[in-house]
């Protein structure tokens, strides 16, 4: 793999990393708002109580991802940030509205009701501009009028589809790591039947997706057409499977992992089909990469910040999250 | 890369949506630089106050550890997803800047984000870790936000520097060539924003503390918890103010040599001459005090507003009083720090000085007030371009129409946040 080539694949590491921990601190949301029952209460407390250390270390991996693309495939970045300006405006008020109304809440002060919210649209819109990339709409729109250039390449079937399955797959690796922090078995049970409900959800916005794949060419035959297809369904499938099964059969760690691998394969499976496109139709890896020196210096940087991000990471998860998976 | 020139294909829109994306960065890095500003200095009062409670332990210092905390946490927060629009900002307004500059100024801002990273890492564990990890580690985690606090500060303002005095390149037919980030980042505006900034930070941050808790004694509240503060605020707070205008003067003397018109329009000389008088706002004048201050030397030619054609001249009466507003409220900083190391030098009891109270109560919002005043005078003085003399900020505005739209909606969440801000750390941390 070339060196442009390799920080693209960590750019996608980062942006599977904000998913399967940012994205379920979101979808932690998602069940705050739609709490019910006789234990709406417990659930909020225990959906603040896992979110509260961790979501703005979480949080950070976006940052990461959005400063590699910035310093590594500049014009892709610019490309993005024209053609998507209204969709990722959008998203980053969700992220403002989230992240104060969760810590005004956390604080005494009043927001559940914005965090909640806030939390539906931060994914919806993310999975938004991830559809409208894979679809191949986000061209060069320079000149171009309000709603055909910068409403247009976003606002279709598809890359809605996306959004809601974006939301669908957060809410669903949300319940299945709360199964896990649940401290008795009646709460347990809730987040079990949770899982299983946004599983379901995850798989019908699923067979729309590819029912409206067509307008996602490159996607499409990435997913139907050509070799790696076998690999790109088959595998996730069966992380999907072996979900559901350990969720049936309440093995809480099996389903954790699981249903994180599911989602990373969706993930690299987008990812793949694209390849090598960055932003298509006409955005690569090599035809946006910076020059070499600045290649090999992020290089740097990354392996040098993972020398200490790693290990404080681990501590972070070890004082916090380590030991939750027993019900005491 | 080819540096683009603006369609002048309907200008009087262009102009308007030009002035509401330059209105939405001011409005966004105006609303979070506070936050990051506290974000840097908040985590070294918490970490000096458990530190003394671990070393004394007497209640009060604890008590105010974990308020502190607490503030710290509210703020990190709002300045973490500040920041974050910040990140996505210079994208979405600027993208024909970031397309350019991406590959030379990414390196700080890739180096920002790990400093970040362990910031809110650390942050996490000490806030909701008392009780989960021993004191020790729990006292480091504490040290390790504050050092990752200053360097992702740091890491920031040498991108900002950048755009001062961009280098590390070679400008050929409009694009970059031979690009060399490191070069880049050894940018000899780097070391004297860094240095007034992060002083900045401690200066307005703990004189601010030290000045709230200053106005709770003045007005009877003698409980230990505010003397404790007050102290602990000015040891952060005032020796960075009294150092701040000797930092001032490096980084005044830098923008004299490197960026003329700058300091022309923070000075309102429009004329070239030598031996240049200082003027304080439109009627105070010093013979001879600009060209002392700016070359250490009373007959100094300094160049004059003369010497750019009219188009490239910043907004002149703005920078220039954003400067003069910036110098009266460090100056009043500085002499009110002194003031105050001075009754300790005399072994005087602060805490009973009333006046000194009402005077550091005044300054507690001034340090804030200057750093804002500061930035207007760095971004306003480096107008019209947006990398100073390489590429102008008109040419690299998106092309989205109706920018006067995310423009409003940003102002007035953010006017929401700080009042509710306000209000969570006044019922939370001070009551």
């Amino acid at each position: 793999m070339t060196l442009a080539g390799s920080l693209a694949a960590i750019i996608l590491v980062a942006l599977t990393a904000y998913a399967l921990l940012g994205g379920a601190d979101f979808g932690g949301g998602v069940w705050h708002l739609l709490a019910s029952g006789p234990r709406k209460h417990e659930q909020r407390r225990l959906i603040a109580h896992a979110i509260a250390p961790v979501w703005e270390a979480n949080h950070v991996w976006l940052i990461l991802a959005i400063v590699l693309l910035f310093t590594c495939f500049s014009p892709a970045f610019a490309r993005v940030a024209v053609t998507l300006h209204v969709p990722l405006t959008l998203m980053l008020l969700g992220i403002v509205l989230r992240g104060s109304g969760f810590v005004f809440q956390s604080y005494g002060g009043k927001g559940e009701r914005t965090f909640a919210l806030a939390s539906l649209l931060t994914p919806l819109l993310l999975g938004v501009s991830v559809g409208a990339i894979a679809s191949g709409s986000v061209r060069d729109v320079t000149g171009e009028e309000f709603v055909h250039g910068y409403i247009r390449p976003w606002f279709t079937p598809f890359a809605l589809a996306v959004g809601f399955f974006a939301l669908a797959c957060f809410a669903f690796l949300a319940a299945v790591y709360l199964t896990l922090e649940a401290r008795n078995r009646e709460l347990q049970e809730d987040f079990r039947r949770r899982a299983i409900f946004a599983g379901v959800a995850v798989f019908a916005i699923a067979a729309i997706g590819l029912l409206l794949s067509p307008q996602a060419p490159l996607v499409q035959r990435g997913l139907l057409a050509t070799s790696r297809a076998a690999a790109l369904h088959v595998v996730p499938a069966i992380a999907a499977l072996t979900a559901f099964w350990a969720l049936w059969r309440r093995r809480y760690r099996i389903a954790r992992i699981a249903a994180a691998a599911q989602v990373a394969l969706i993930l690299w499976g987008w990812g793949l089909s694209q390849y090598p496109y960055l932003v298509p139709p006409d955005l690569t890896i090599a035809n946006t990469a910076a020059p070499r020196a600045t290649l090999e210096l992020a290089l740097v940087a990354l392996l040098a910040g993972a020398i200490v991000l790693f290990p404080s990471l681990f501590y972070l998860f070890k004082v916090f999250k380590a030991g939750s998976d027993s019900v005491r | 890369m080819i540096i683009g020139h603006s369609s002048a294909l309907n200008f009087g829109d262009h102009v308007n949506d030009l002035i509401a994306a330059r209105s939405q960065m001011a409005v966004s890095l105006a609303f979070h630089i506070i936050f990051a500003v506290i974000g840097i200095a908040m985590p070294v009062l918490m970490v000096i106050a458990e530190r003394r409670w671990q070393r004394t332990g007497e209640p009060v210092y604890l008590d105010l550890a974990k308020r502190w905390a607490r503030g710290t946490a509210v703020l990190f927060a709002v300045g973490a997803v500040s920041g974050t629009v910040l990140s996505f900002e210079l994208g979405l307004l600027w993208p024909r800047f970031m397309q350019l500059a991406g590959p030379i100024i990414g390196m700080p801002f890739s180096l920002e984000g790990f400093a970040f990273f362990t910031e809110a890492i650390f942050l996490g564990i000490y806030l909701y870790g008392w009780e989960r990890v021993p004191p020790r580690a729990h006292l480091a985690a504490g040290a390790l936000v504050a050092v990752s606090g200053s360097a992702s500060g740091i890491f920031v303002v040498i991108a900002n520097a950048w755009m001062n005095t961009p280098i590390g390149f070679t400008l050929a037919n409009g694009m970059f060539t031979s690009v060399d980030p490191i070069a880049a980042m050894g940018t000899p505006a780097a070391f004297p924003q860094a240095l007034h900034m992060i002083l900045a930070a401690f200066a307005a941050t703990g004189i601010g503390v030290a000045g709230i808790h200053a106005f709770l004694l003045v007005r009877g509240r003698t409980n230990p918890l505010h003397r404790a503060a007050l102290t602990i605020g000015l040891i952060v707070g005032a020796p960075a103010a009294v150092l701040q205008p000797f930092a001032g003067d490096i980084a005044a003397r830098f923008v004299a040599r490197r960026q003329p018109v700058k300091l022309a329009a923070m000075e309102a000389l429009y004329e070239t001459r030598a031996g240049a008088p200082l003027t304080f706002g439109p009627g105070i004048r010093i013979p001879r005090g600009l060209s002392l201050l700016a070359f250490h030397d009373p007959n100094a030619i300094v160049r004059g507003l003369d010497r750019v054609p009219r188009d490239e001249w910043p907004n002149v009466p703005l920078v220039h009083l954003s400067f003069d507003v910036m110098v009266a409220f460090g100056t009043y900083l500085a002499l009110v720090s002194l003031w105050a190391g001075w009754q300790v030098l005399r072994k005087r009891d602060l805490h009973t000085q009333r006046r000194l109270l009402w005077a550091l109560a005044v300054a507690a919002p001034c340090g804030f007030i200057a750093i804002e005043a500061g930035w207007m005078v760095t971004e306003l003085g480096r107008q019209p371009w947006v990398i100073y003399g390489i590429l102008k900020t008109a040419d690299a505005v998106t092309p989205m129409p109706g920018l006067v739209v995310p423009f409003t909606v940003i102002t007035l969440v953010y006017c929401a946040l700080a009042l509710i801000v306000t209000r969570v750390l006044y019922t939370q941390i001070v009551q």
